[in-house]
């Protein structure tokens, strides 16, 4: 067994608990910590069925940015869009028979990625170009612009420039999942697009993807508005309503 | 107030976005409170001894209290949604007025403090110390957030920058360093009842006042109760409604509807006050407090019903708040929410011939409506997604022939804040005012000039009282400026009525 193989089997174990760790830690601490008063931004859905409606047209389609800024939105929808597509073609690195569906999106998984680094590089050129965006960015938005281009670029190399065995690639993942050790190829770009990703899953949970469980936590968006029907609470107030007169 | 020196902004052809200007509003700032006004509200009285660290502590605090302050502090991808959509920003191109920068006063603090990524690479992510420049910066720039909440209904995580502003004068006035304008009148409520400080007596005196001149115009006996024991309806509205103008012609109108409908109401001298300031300085505490001189009077005055005058702050704080700090309300007749909005009221009489408006009353004017930031982003009335802004325009145009709506990037759940909102109207502050009503003044000009518009309908107390102000700044009448509650007044019909 190389000592590439074990440095990239080690990485990924160790990022896939940063992750996983990570995240669950933030969401446990976004689940649990109480919100004190009612505060849905208005018009807000007045049933439960309403907010996951609400929350399915922010979260797949983007409302809210659409009614803000046409740009913002396109780019973000291809990075999204993209990204999403191109995760899914990478399901059959990890599963052995490769799902029908998988392989019908398979070629589709070259668009998004297409699509993702195009998004990204509009996304990456407002922080330049226009003036208010330019004030609010700092070296970490950059930072990782530059990351996820870098995994697209790589991704795409590897189709378009200097393939790899993906073969190989396949059986070393699925020997991950086995706690089996199987080769890895040593290509550069396979290398690089490896290192990179495993550098994103061990920055997502101190970092401002965040975002991605975050969003499903907005007390503005998942708050029902029925603050005059049911009295909303908070555990660490309800002493004080001992407190008041009468 | 004379020494001070700006000029009121052009509007803007195409509405373009203004040019980043650093440091342009970096000399706008309240008066800061004195120990008078602080400690009756449990605050020190001026900036204590190692406040750096008392500030971080309770950022902690609030941090393990409110869901929302953990999540907005987390989730901001710097994606520049928010940055053209905060009327003080486009008043005055100052970035940090900008609603993600404004956060990140906070955040920086935040992630200094409460990150790993913060701990360890401070300047990579932008973490920074609470120091006097931050402090100094937290004071000025969360002075110019109405907490209008017009940033959270573009952001894509629905950030709410009124709640990151609401924490940080939190922390702010538990290290000694508020804002005299909020913090007097907080002092007041608590001892007098009421922002202005209007004693019991002299509220007697207005209403009957309010009484004698109802009678002399129409003929009527229409009452002006205060304090009435057992009366069905405890109103509660903004004390600017008792004296000042255009308010009180509100307040008129809420009683002429009353009178018609038959409907037996009282306001208390205890709770004389609509308008929650606690709000204001994001303080749980004090909104409490607050709050629960309404249930008290509910209580000693055994009424049946709550109802809420025009007011934006205030049906804030009572219709999405009300419940939480001084619920539940079953000493209250079921059959109706609690509290209610005047305007639903009268709008339920309209339907159902309770009351008759002759909109020919008011053909003199061509109206159009300002939605209450607060109102249209953080409450609802009727029962109806979106009744805050069907119910006021049904009810003007029931009062009115002549109405027409402004842009609509500029009404509804898009309306602009006045300018004056969340604790800044207050003289200190006027080139805040007069810059940050740019957007709205824009829009009612558009409707001026295309469609004759003569009179602005407002349903909150801070909406009138800055617009009044700042108008004349943009060369627009200050007594364009009407209460909903005001046509009403104008377009009942008094006396008996007809039978059939």
């Amino acid at each position: 067994m190389s000592a590439l193989t074990i440095i990239y089997a080690v990485l990924f174990y160790f990022a896939t608990a940063i992750l996983i760790i990570g995240v669950a830690t933030k969401v446990k601490s976004y689940a649990t910590t109480p919100s004190p008063l009612k505060i849905p931004v208005m018009p807000a859905p007045m049933t439960r069925t309403g907010v996951v409606f609400r929350m399915f047209r922010e979260v797949a389609f983007f409302e809210s940015l659409f009614k803000s800024n046409r740009w913002i939105w396109i780019l973000a929808i291809l990075f999204h869009a993209g990204l999403l597509l191109a995760l899914v073609r990478h399901i059959r690195y990890f599963i052995d028979p490769t799902w029908g569906w998988v392989v019908f999106i398979q070629p589709f998984g070259i668009y998004g990625g297409m699509a993702m680094v195009a998004g990204l590089l509009g996304l990456w050129a407002r922080r330049f170009l226009v003036e208010r965006v330019r004030y609010i960015s700092g070296p970490s938005d950059h930072l990782m612009l530059a990351l996820l281009v870098l995994i697209g670029a790589t991704g795409l190399a590897m189709k378009f420039v200097a393939r790899t065995d993906i073969i190989q690639v396949k059986v070393f993942f699925l020997g991950l999942l086995r706690f089996d050790l199987q080769p890895l190829p040593a290509d550069a770009p396979l290398l690089i697009h490896l290192g990179a990703v495993a550098t994103l899953m061990i920055v997502f949970p101190f970092s401002k993807l965040l975002h991605v469980p975050g969003v499903f936590f907005s007390p503005s968006r998942t708050q029902i508005d029925d603050a005059r029907e049911k009295r909303h609470l908070a555990p660490w107030a309800a002493h004080m309503d001992a407190d008041r007169e009468a | 107030m004379a020494d001070q020196k700006f000029e009121t902004p052009k509007f803007r052809e195409l509405r373009e976005n203004p040019q980043i200007q650093e440091g342009a509003m970096a000399h706008s700032q309240p008066f800061i409170a004195k120990a008078e006004h602080n400690e009756p509200l449990g605050f020190p009285g001026e900036l204590v001894e190692n406040w750096e660290e008392k500030a971080v502590e309770k950022l902690g605090e609030l941090l393990e209290k409110n869901k929302a302050l953990r999540v907005y502090l987390d989730s901001c991808v710097k994606c520049g949604a928010c940055t053209d959509k905060c009327h003080y920003f486009l008043g005055t191109g100052d970035p940090k007025n900008m609603p993600v920068a404004r956060q990140d006063l906070l955040r920086s603090v935040y992630r200094r403090h409460f990150t790993t990524a913060g701990k360890l690479f401070p300047k990579l992510v932008g973490a920074k110390e609470m120091d006097k420049e931050m402090l100094d910066d937290w004071y000025k720039y969360f002075h110019q957030c109405s907490q209008c909440r017009r940033c959270a209904v573009f952001c894509p995580y629905g950030i709410d920058t009124a709640e990151i502003s609401m924490a940080a004068r939190d922390i702010m006035d538990h290290i000694g360093v508020g804002t005299k304008y909020s913090n007097e009148i907080l002092a007041k409520v608590h001892v007098i009842g009421n922002n202005l400080g209007l004693p019991g007596p002299a509220l007697v005196n207005t209403m009957e006042g309010l009484e004698e001149d109802v009678e002399e115009e129409t003929g009527i006996p229409v009452k002006y109760p205060v304090d009435v024991e057992g009366a069905d309806v405890l109103l509660i509205t903004p004390s600017a409604d008792f004296f000042a103008e255009p308010h009180v012609d509100g307040l008129i109108g809420y009683g002429k509807v009353f009178h018609q409908a038959g409907i037996n109401w009282t306001v208390s001298s205890y709770a004389s006050e609509a308008a929650n300031f606690a709000m204001f300085i994001g303080s749980y505490e004090q909104m409490h407090k607050v709050s629960n001189r309404i249930r008290k009077a509910a209580l000693d005055l055994g009424v049946k019903r709550i109802i809420f005058g025009e007011c934006g702050h205030a049906w804030r704080v009572a219709y999405s708040f009300l419940n939480t700090f001084a619920g539940p309300w079953d000493f209250l007749d079921p059959k109706y929410p609690t509290p209610q909005h005047i305007l639903e009221v009268t709008h339920e009489l309209i339907q159902n011939g309770g009351i008759k408006l002759d909109a020919s009353a008011n053909d003199d004017k061509v109206l159009t409506f300002h939605d209450s930031c607060n109102v249209a982003r953080a409450t609802r009335m009727g029962n109806m997604e979106g009744g805050q802004f069907i119910i006021p325009r049904e009810v003007i145009k029931a009062s009115v022939n002549k109405f027409v709506d402004m842009d609509p990037q500029t009404t509804c759940e898009k309306t602009f804040c006045c300018g004056g909102g969340g604790g800044l109207l207050t003289d200190d502050l006027m080139e805040l005012r007069v810059k940050g009503a740019l957007p709205r003044m824009e829009a009612l000009n558009d409707v001026i000039k295309n469609h004759g518009v003569t009179h602005m309908a407002a349903i909150c107390a801070i909406c009138k009282s800055q617009f009044t102000k700042v108008m004349p700044y943009y060369g627009f009448d200050m007594d364009m400026v009407v209460s909903v509650h005001q046509l009403v007044s104008e377009a009942i019909q008094m006396g008996a009525k007809e039978t059939v």
